[in-house]
């Protein structure tokens, strides 16, 4: 999951990891107020919403009076922030930080990551501070270093010594840097990130070196060992349909395209809607409906793909293993006929029981369209949406 | 002769009395599967299924029974433990089944495969099965039927698709391995292919790869430079969207990274065949055996 710069920076407090002060604000007169606590001569107001790249898209501004920082608050609150990663809806900005100014002499990059083909954790560093990391890979990849640390006995002083070097930072900082470096893999660890990019870090004119900005994505799956995970969702920065599916336990994420589709298991549902798209349909959704697929997971799945206006017709794509596809056509009948579905329904049963099924479903008064296999059905759901 | 697991095999499940576990012993001990021992904290002494021992530990089990191999069904908090005893009691096969596991107990997981003989097989996958022999999963035995094509993927139903047509085709299966939908596994693609293409009756092998990572790209380079037998490759997720999980943890475009045309070029341009949609696997695979 992904979370706030806000709450980065208190997840780097907690690890003791010095960062500048700042205050957290939802209008004009808390920016205001902010600026005299913080007592800084200067502030950045920083939009909180899930997304990088937002100094570039006017996210982040700099005030130099409490008044400048109330007026810079009340226009960028409300805003629709569009940066190379919301995507070309934009993201509405509902809070903004309050940051106390810093004297920057430098700026750095340093990420850590899971790096999937070692199984170990990777440091990347670069002296291109403030630029996006894909871009420099992209244009200078030799400005870029990588650091794999062995999980087998973890970071060392001379992972450490790597990365000094190759930034290239006065010997005088090396204590400094790699207490900081060693707090945020301990916290990496500690906090079960899968992502934590500190960029820019920043050198200080008195010779410190303090994160400025901090993004961090969190495990989903260790949320059982971080009760505060839960605190740390903010369900302005979802799709108010992915968070109700989640609620319900479904597997959903909505797209673009108006073919709804309903399928068990997230590789098969992954390549059906690839198949919808191959066919010169698009897919409204990903929707995994798990193994169990009865009347009342199918009900509560019909429902989420109805509330998209979008979807004009409806895949159901099963593979029966454990679950037979009469039991499946069973709850498919049921879940259509409570809800009074009206869309065109294309369904493709396979495995235990199929023709049972397919019996089923011919019989049941309702309009449902065969496919045969799943090429056939995405085939028959595209050419229905078409049309 | 069928790779890592056969009707010989003497399997134990870790995870026996729970509510998964039970069901899935079950439907192997239908299928054939040799299942010697069961393995459930406090729960030693019992007798599962009437027949079955149940011990504290595995430990305790391998002092009592031969284990050629475990499968997991533990709960995602304690699962990583459940794997780390199997390799400390120098199990050689350890299927884990579990879906949830925090990856860096993942990373301390493979920390300790290092140096070790054990081989494992997922998490968050449907287990292994070699066709009418040995079943050590939760995927349906009854598609499977023996042949002489390998199946390997990241995915579950998705594998039974490719399975069912296979079978329907004639050409049947030796072993299939689902590895696994997280981003760390125990074993990639790569380990797999090469005992495959030592198996003499493995005629070819269907990879069914998806977003996110790079280890069909791995596998490629292996193709390339060292198998005879064709592979035949599907990727799930060509429209999947930058960012978003796609229900598998694993499977996740980050960075531009791990998207499905990419991994689909290196593939094509090191020789395996690719099946332009999930249902033309078996037929893709009837070609590239011409």
């Amino acid at each position: 999951m992904d979370i706030h710069e806000y709450q980065a920076k208190e997840l780097l407090t907690k690890n003791n990891i010095k960062i500048l002060r700042s205050i957290l604000c939802h209008s004009g007169n808390e920016a205001y107020n902010a600026v005299i606590n913080l007592g800084s001569q200067v502030v950045a107001v920083k939009a909180q919403v899930h997304a990088g790249g937002r100094g570039k898209a006017g996210g982040v501004k700099i005030a130099k009076t409490a008044d400048d920082a109330k007026s810079i608050t009340e226009q960028m609150i409300g805003m629709t922030l569009i940066t190379a990663q919301t995507g070309k809806e934009g993201k509405v900005v509902r809070k903004v930080l309050i940051e106390e100014g810093a004297d920057i002499k430098k700026e750095f990059y340093l990420s850590i990551t899971i790096d999937r083909k070692t199984s170990n954790i990777a440091f990347v560093v670069s002296a291109e501070g403030g630029m996006e990391i894909e871009e420099i890979s992209k244009n200078s990849p030799g400005k870029i270093l990588t650091v794999l640390i062995n999980h087998s006995y973890g970071i060392k002083s001379y992972h450490v010594l790597k990365m000094f070097l190759f930034l290239n930072l006065d010997k005088s900082i090396f204590n400094e840097f790699n207490n900081l470096v060693n707090l945020l893999y301990s916290a990496f660890l500690a906090e079960d990130m899968s992502m934590l990019e500190i960029n820019p870090l920043i050198l200080t004119g008195s010779g410190g070196l303090i994160p400025l900005d901090a993004k961090i994505a969190l495990d989903d799956n260790a949320a059982f060992r971080h009760p505060y995970y839960n605190d740390f969702i903010d369900e302005d920065e979802e799709d108010p349909l992915e968070i109700k599916a989640k609620s319900v336990g479904l597997n959903y994420i909505r797209l673009e395209g108006n073919v709804g589709c309903m399928v068990n298991g997230a590789g098969l549902a992954m390549a059906t809607m690839d198949t919808i798209k191959e066919f010169g349909a698009a897919p409204a959704n990903f929707l995994d409906v798990g193994g169990t697929a009865d009347s009342k997971r199918v009900e509560t799945a019909f429902n989420i793909l109805l509330s998209d206006k979008n979807v004009k017709a409806i895949f159901i794509n099963i593979f029966g293993g454990i679950v037979k596809c009469d039991m499946v056509a069973d709850g498919v009948i049921t879940a259509a006929k409570n809800i009074g579905l009206k869309l065109p329904v294309v369904i493709r049963l396979e495995g235990t029981n199929a023709d049972k099924a397919s019996e089923l479903l011919e019989n049941s008064g309702l309009n449902f369209i065969v496919g045969n296999s799943l090429a056939d059905g995405a085939q028959k759901v595209s050419k229905i949406v078409k049309a | 002769m069928s790779i890592l697991v056969n009707k010989e095999t003497s399997v134990i499940v870790q995870g026996i009395t729970g509510k998964e576990g039970s069901f899935h012993a079950l439907k192997c001990l239908e299928y054939g599967t040799k299942i010697t021992a069961g393995v459930t904290p406090f729960k030693g002494g019992s007798l599962f299924n009437n027949s079955i021992p149940v011990f504290n530990t595995v430990e305790e089990a391998k002092v009592n029974v031969k284990i050629d191999a475990t499968v997991i069904f533990v709960p995602a908090v304690f699962a990583s433990s459940s794997v780390i005893e199997a390799i400390e009691s120098e199990i050689p096969l350890i299927v884990c089944i579990t879906e949830g596991i925090p990856t860096v107990d993942m990373m301390n997981v493979k920390a300790a495969l290092r140096g070790s003989s054990s081989i494992m097989i997922g998490p968050n996958c449907p287990g292994i099965i070699t066709a009418d022999e040995c079943k050590i999963g939760i995927m349906p035995g009854f598609i499977h039927k023996k042949g002489k094509i390998a199946v390997l993927s990241r995915s579950g139903t998705l594998t039974y698709e490719a399975v069912n047509q296979l079978t329907k085709a004639g050409l049947g299966e030796t072993t299939c391995i689902g590895i696994g939908g997280d981003p760390i596994i125990g074993s990639s693609f790569l380990t797999f292919l090469k005992i495959f293409e030592n198996d003499p009756e493995t005629k070819g092998v269907v990879l069914i790869g998806e977003i996110g990572g790079t280890q069909e790209e791995e596998a490629s380079e292996y193709v390339k430079n060292y198998m005879k037998k064709p592979v035949v490759g599907f990727i799930a997720g060509k429209t999947a969207p930058e960012g978003k999980r796609m229900g598998h943890a694993g499977a996740i475009i980050s960075g531009g990274k791990g998207t499905a045309s990419e991994k689909l070029k290196i593939m094509e341009k090191n020789g395996i065949h690719i099946a332009e949609n999930p249902s033309v696997i078996a037929e893709t695979m009837i070609k590239a055996l011409k």
